[in-house]
C-alpha cells in the first residue's frame, strides 16, 4: 500500500467513527452552514462537535500550515479527504470569510505574530469576521475609499462608513481597507487593518435586500479603535492586499456557477410535459434549458482546464478573468429558469405551499451576484483592458 | 486525465501553426479560388504535410499512421481551422481514415489506411443527400445481386469529391428512412461505372461535390462490416467528426477574433483608436469569455475520443453546438468590428465568414446538436 492508500484508510475510518450522523445530511438551507464565532448560530448541536472534532486534526482548513491550526495536508491528500468526505455525504465542518478570504491574505501578508494570532482561531471557528470594503461612494469604484485611519500613537482611530458589509452584525473581528494618506494618487494610501467589532465605536445595521433577508449592513465607525500590530503589511500597501483578496473573493462567487442541482429538463418535463419522442413539450423553454445546460458544461470544463494549467506549471491563463463574470450570469440564468419552470409554485413568497418562498427569494438574491465583488460591466472593462489589451478611453 | 496538450502536442501545435501560416495560409486559399480551375489544394503542400506525418496522425501505428490520436489530429485542424488551409485533411483524414477503421474490415484497412497515412490515396466519405444533414434519414439504395451490391442515389457536400479516389458510401440496404437499422457502408471507387461526380462552387472556395451513384455495381468485398448494422460504428464516427470540425471552428473563431482586437487597437474614429470605446470593449471581452469556453470544451471532447468515453454523444453534440455558436457570433463580430472594409472581397475577415458558415452545417448545425444534446440529456 502507498503512504496514500494508508492515508485514504485511516480517513476512512476516523470519518466513520466521528462524523455525527446528523453531519451526514445534505445542506438544505444558509443555516446549515456552520460559520463560528464568539456568538454562533447553531442550528443543530452536532454542528458544534462536528467542527471541534474536525478542528483537533487541522482538517477543518486542511492544506493551512500545522502551525497555524491548519492540517498540514499537501493536495493529494486533501484531495483524498474531500473525497472520503464526499463518500459519506460529510458536510464541511466550518465555512467562513476567514478561512475563505482573510486567511489566503494574512498567509501571503502577514507577519508572523499576525499569523498565529488570528489563524488558529479562525480554524478553530472562534472567530467570525467580516469584510470592510465597500462604502456609500465607492462600491465599482472601490478605491475612492474615504474611511479614515489617523494615527493616534499606540493605535489607530477610524472614523467613516462602509456599506454592503456581510453579516457585521454577527462578525467579531473586521478586515477593513482605511485610507491613511489623501496625499498621493487614490491608489495609494489605502492600508489594510483588523480590529474589534464589540467595541463602542463600531454600530452594524443590517439591510434588508429585495429578497427578504439581510445579509449585509451599513457599518459605522466613529473614534473605533485598531491596535497597531493588526495594520497587515506595511502602509498604504492595502490596495495590493485588496486584489488579491477580491480574486479569492470572485473566485468564491463564481463558484455558484457550479452547483450542481436537480436537472432543469427533468423538472421542466414534470410541470409540462414531453412529447412522444421524449422532449419537453414547450419548445421555446426546451432551447433555453439546453443552451444554459451547455454554457454550465463549457464554464465547468474551464474551471477545470485553469486548474490543470496551474498544475502543470503553465501558471494563471487569462481565462481566470472571466471566472466571476460567467459564473455569476449562469447562476442568474439558472435561477430564472427556475421561476419559469415552476410558474405559480415558484412565485410564492411564504408559506409551506411556497416551501417559504425559497425559489423565488433565491432568484432575487441572485440578481446582486453579478453587483457584488465587482460588477459584470468592471469585470468586462478588466478582461477588455488586461487581456485584450484595448486602451483606457 | 488533465485538461491541457503534453509536450509532444504542445510541440505539434507549434510545428502546425508555423507550416500552415507559411504554405498553406489564407492567401492560398485566395488564390486557389482567383486560379478558377477546380484545384482543391496544392498537392506539393499536401505531400509535405503527409511527410511530417499528419495524414496518419490518428491512425494506429499498425496500419502505418502516428497513433498521435484525435488530440493530435484536432492541434492540427485547429491550426488549419485558423490559416483556413485547404487540403484533404477533412476528407481523407478527420472523415475517411476514422471511417474506414471503424467500419472497415482488415483487409479493406490494410488496403487503405497506409495509402492513407502516407498521402497517396485520398478518400472522401459521402453521407448527406439532402440539404439538411440527417443521418437516419439515408436513403441510397443498396440491393443485393448474385455476387455483390447494387447501389442507387445521389450525395451531396462531398468534401474534395473530385480529388479522391474512392468514397465510404453509406447507403440503406434495409428498413425505412428515418431507422438507424438497415444502414450499410461501402467503400466505392471514384471510377467505377455509373459514378458520377459534379462540382458544386460553395461560398467558402473549397472543393465539393454532388456524387451520382447510378446502378453501381460493387463486388461483395466492398461492404464494410456487417450488412444494415453499420449504425453504432458510423454514430462514433459522426460524433469524431462533429468533434474535429468544432477544433476547426475554434482556430477559425480564434484567428478571426485576434485580428479583430488588432484592428480595434488601431483603427482611428473621432480622433482615438476604436478599440478605447467601452460598447465595443464589452462586446469583445463577452466574446473572448465564450471563446474560453470554446477552447475548454473542444480539448475536453478531443480527450474523450482518445478515451475510449462512454457518452461520446453527448460531449460531441455539446462541442458541436457550442463552436456553431461561438463561430457564428466570432465571425458575425468580426465583419461588424471591421465596419465598411470587412465587408470588402479584398479584405480577408469575409472569408472566415463564409468558412464559418460551411463548417457550421457539416456534420450538424447549432440546432440539430442542441436539440440531440436536449434529447441525450433526457429532455
Amino acid at each position: 500500500m502507498t503512504d496514500l492508500d494508508t492515508f485514504r484508510q485511516e480517513t476512512r475510518e476516523w470519518l466513520e467513527a466521528n462524523c455525527p450522523e446528523a453531519m451526514r445530511t445534505p445542506v438544505a438551507s444558509f443555516e446549515d452552514i456552520y460559520t463560528g464565532g464568539r456568538r454562533p448560530e447553531v442550528a443543530h448541536p452536532d454542528q458544534v462537535v462536528w467542527c471541534e472534532r474536525m478542528a483537533e486534526r487541522g482538517w477543518t482548513v486542511p492544506h493551512w500550515p500545522r502551525e497555524y491550526g491548519g492540517g498540514g495536508l499537501g493536495s493529494a491528500e486533501v484531495k483524498v479527504l474531500r473525497e472520503e468526505m464526499e463518500r459519506i455525504g460529510a458536510r464541511r465542518p466550518l465555512d467562513s470569510f476567514g478561512i475563505s478570504m482573510l486567511g489566503p491574505a494574512l498567509l501571503k501578508f502577514g507577519n508572523e505574530e499576525q499569523k498565529r494570532e488570528h489563524l488558529p482561531p479562525i480554524c478553530r471557528g472562534e472567530i467570525r469576521w467580516c469584510q470592510g470594503y465597500s462604502e456609500p461612494n465607492a462600491g465599482s469604484d472601490l478605491a475612492s475609499l474615504q474611511t479614515r485611519a489617523e494615527d493616534k500613537g499606540d493605535y489607530y482611530e477610524i472614523n467613516g462608513q462602509k456599506v454592503w458589509t456581510s453579516y457585521a452584525d454577527k462578525a467579531d473581528m473586521i478586515f477593513c481597507l482605511v485610507r491613511t494618506d489623501n496625499t498621493g494618487t487614490k491608489h495609494e494610501g489605502i492600508s489594510f487593518m483588523l480590529f474589534d467589532m464589540d467595541q463602542p465605536g463600531v454600530t452594524a445595521r443590517p439591510i434588508k435586500l429585495i429578497s427578504g433577508s439581510s445579509p449585509f449592513c451599513e457599518t459605522f465607525f466613529d473614534n473605533a479603535r485598531a491596535e497597531k500590530r493588526n495594520l497587515v503589511g506595511e502602509l498604504g500597501q492595502g490596495w495590493t492586499i485588496a486584489k488579491y483578496l477580491l480574486t479569492h473573493e470572485r473566485e468564491m462567487i463564481s463558484g455558484f456557477g457550479t452547483a450542481p442541482g436537480k436537472s432543469l429538463g427533468k423538472a421542466a418535463i414534470e410541470e409540462f410535459g414531453a412529447d412522444e419522442s421524449g422532449r419537453l413539450r414547450n419548445g421555446m423553454l426546451r432551447q433555453e434549458i439546453a443552451q444554459y445546460q451547455l454554457d454550465t458544461l463549457a464554464f465547468r470544463a474551464t474551471m477545470e482546464r485553469v486548474g490543470d494549467e496551474v498544475k502543470s506549471g503553465q501558471g494563471l491563463g487569462p481565462a481566470s478573468s472571466i471566472f466571476k463574470y460567467y459564473g455569476t450570469e449562469l447562476n442568474k440564468r439558472r435561477n430564472e429558469l427556475n421561476v419559469a419552470i415552476g410558474g405559480e409554485a415558484a412565485l410564492g413568497w411564504s408559506g409551506a405551499r411556497y416551501d417559504d418562498g425559497a425559489v423565488v427569494r433565491s432568484f432575487l438574491r441572485s440578481k446582486g451576484n453579478s453587483i457584488e465583488g465587482g460588477t459584470s460591466e468592471v469585470q468586462l472593462n478588466i478582461v477588455a483592458k488586461r487581456v485584450l489589451g484595448l486602451p483606457d478611453a | 486525465m488533465t485538461l491541457v496538450l503534453n509536450e509532444e502536442q504542445l510541440m505539434l501545435k507549434e510545428s502546425a501553426a508555423g507550416f500552415l501560416a507559411e504554405k498553406a495560409s489564407v492567401a492560398q486559399l485566395r488564390a486557389l479560388r482567383d486560379a478558377g480551375d477546380g484545384t482543391a489544394f496544392d498537392p506539393a503542400v499536401w505531400q509535405e504535410m503527409a511527410g511530417m506525418g499528419w495524414a496518419g496522425i490518428a491512425i494506429p501505428e499498425a496500419y502505418g499512421g502516428l497513433g498521435y490520436g484525435y488530440t493530435g489530429l484536432g492541434v492540427v485542424l485547429e491550426q488549419a481551422g485558423r490559416n483556413l488551409s485547404p487540403s484533404p485533411l477533412e476528407s481523407s483524414v478527420l472523415l475517411a481514415a476514422t471511417a474506414i477503421e471503424a467500419l472497415g474490415n482488415e483487409e479493406q484497412k490494410n488496403q487503405w489506411l497506409p495509402a492513407i497515412a502516407g498521402g497517396e490515396a485520398l478518400v472522401s466519405v459521402a453521407l448527406q443527400e439532402t440539404a439538411q444533414y440527417d443521418p437516419p434519414g439515408i436513403n441510397l439504395s443498396a440491393s443485393q445481386d448474385l455476387d455483390g451490391w447494387v447501389l442507387g442515389g445521389t450525395k451531396r457536400m462531398v468534401l474534395d469529391a473530385l480529388s479522391a479516389q474512392a468514397f465510404v458510401v453509406l447507403a440503406r440496404s434495409s428498413g425505412a428512412v428515418g431507422e438507424v437499422g438497415g444502414i450499410s457502408a461501402f467503400l466505392v471507387p471514384a471510377d467505377a461505372e455509373g459514378v458520377t461526380v459534379s462540382p458544386c462552387d460553395m461560398v467558402d472556395s473549397r472543393q465539393c461535390g454532388v456524387v451520382d451513384f447510378s446502378q453501381v455495381r460493387v463486388s461483395a468485398d466492398a461492404l464494410m462490416g456487417e450488412a444494415g448494422a453499420a449504425w453504432p460504428a458510423l454514430e462514433r464516427c459522426l460524433d469524431i467528426a462533429a468533434i474535429g470540425f468544432s477544433a476547426q471552428l475554434l482556430g477559425l473563431s480564434l484567428e478571426a477574433f485576434e485580428r479583430t482586437m488588432a484592428y480595434l487597437r488601431e483603427r482611428k474614429q473621432f480622433g482615438r483608436v476604436i478599440g478605447s470605446f467601452q460598447g465595443l470593449q464589452h462586446r469583445a471581452a463577452a466574446l473572448f469569455a465564450e471563446l474560453e469556453l470554446a477552447r475548454s470544451i473542444v480539448l475536453k471532447a478531443l480527450q474523450a475520443i482518445d478515451a475510449g468515453n462512454d457518452n461520446l454523444s453527448l460531449i460531441a453534440s455539446a462541442t458541436k453546438a457550442k463552436l456553431c455558436e461561438v463561430a457564428r457570433t466570432a465571425s458575425n463580430e468580426a465583419v461588424q468590428m471591421h465596419g465598411g472594409i470587412g465587408m470588402t472581397d479584398e479584405y480577408d475577415i469575409g472569408l472566415f465568414l463564409k468558412r464559418a458558415r460551411v463548417l457550421q452545417h457539416l456534420f450538424g448545425d447549432y440546432y440539430f446538436h442542441l436539440d440531440r444534446f436536449a434529447r441525450l440529456g433526457g429532455y
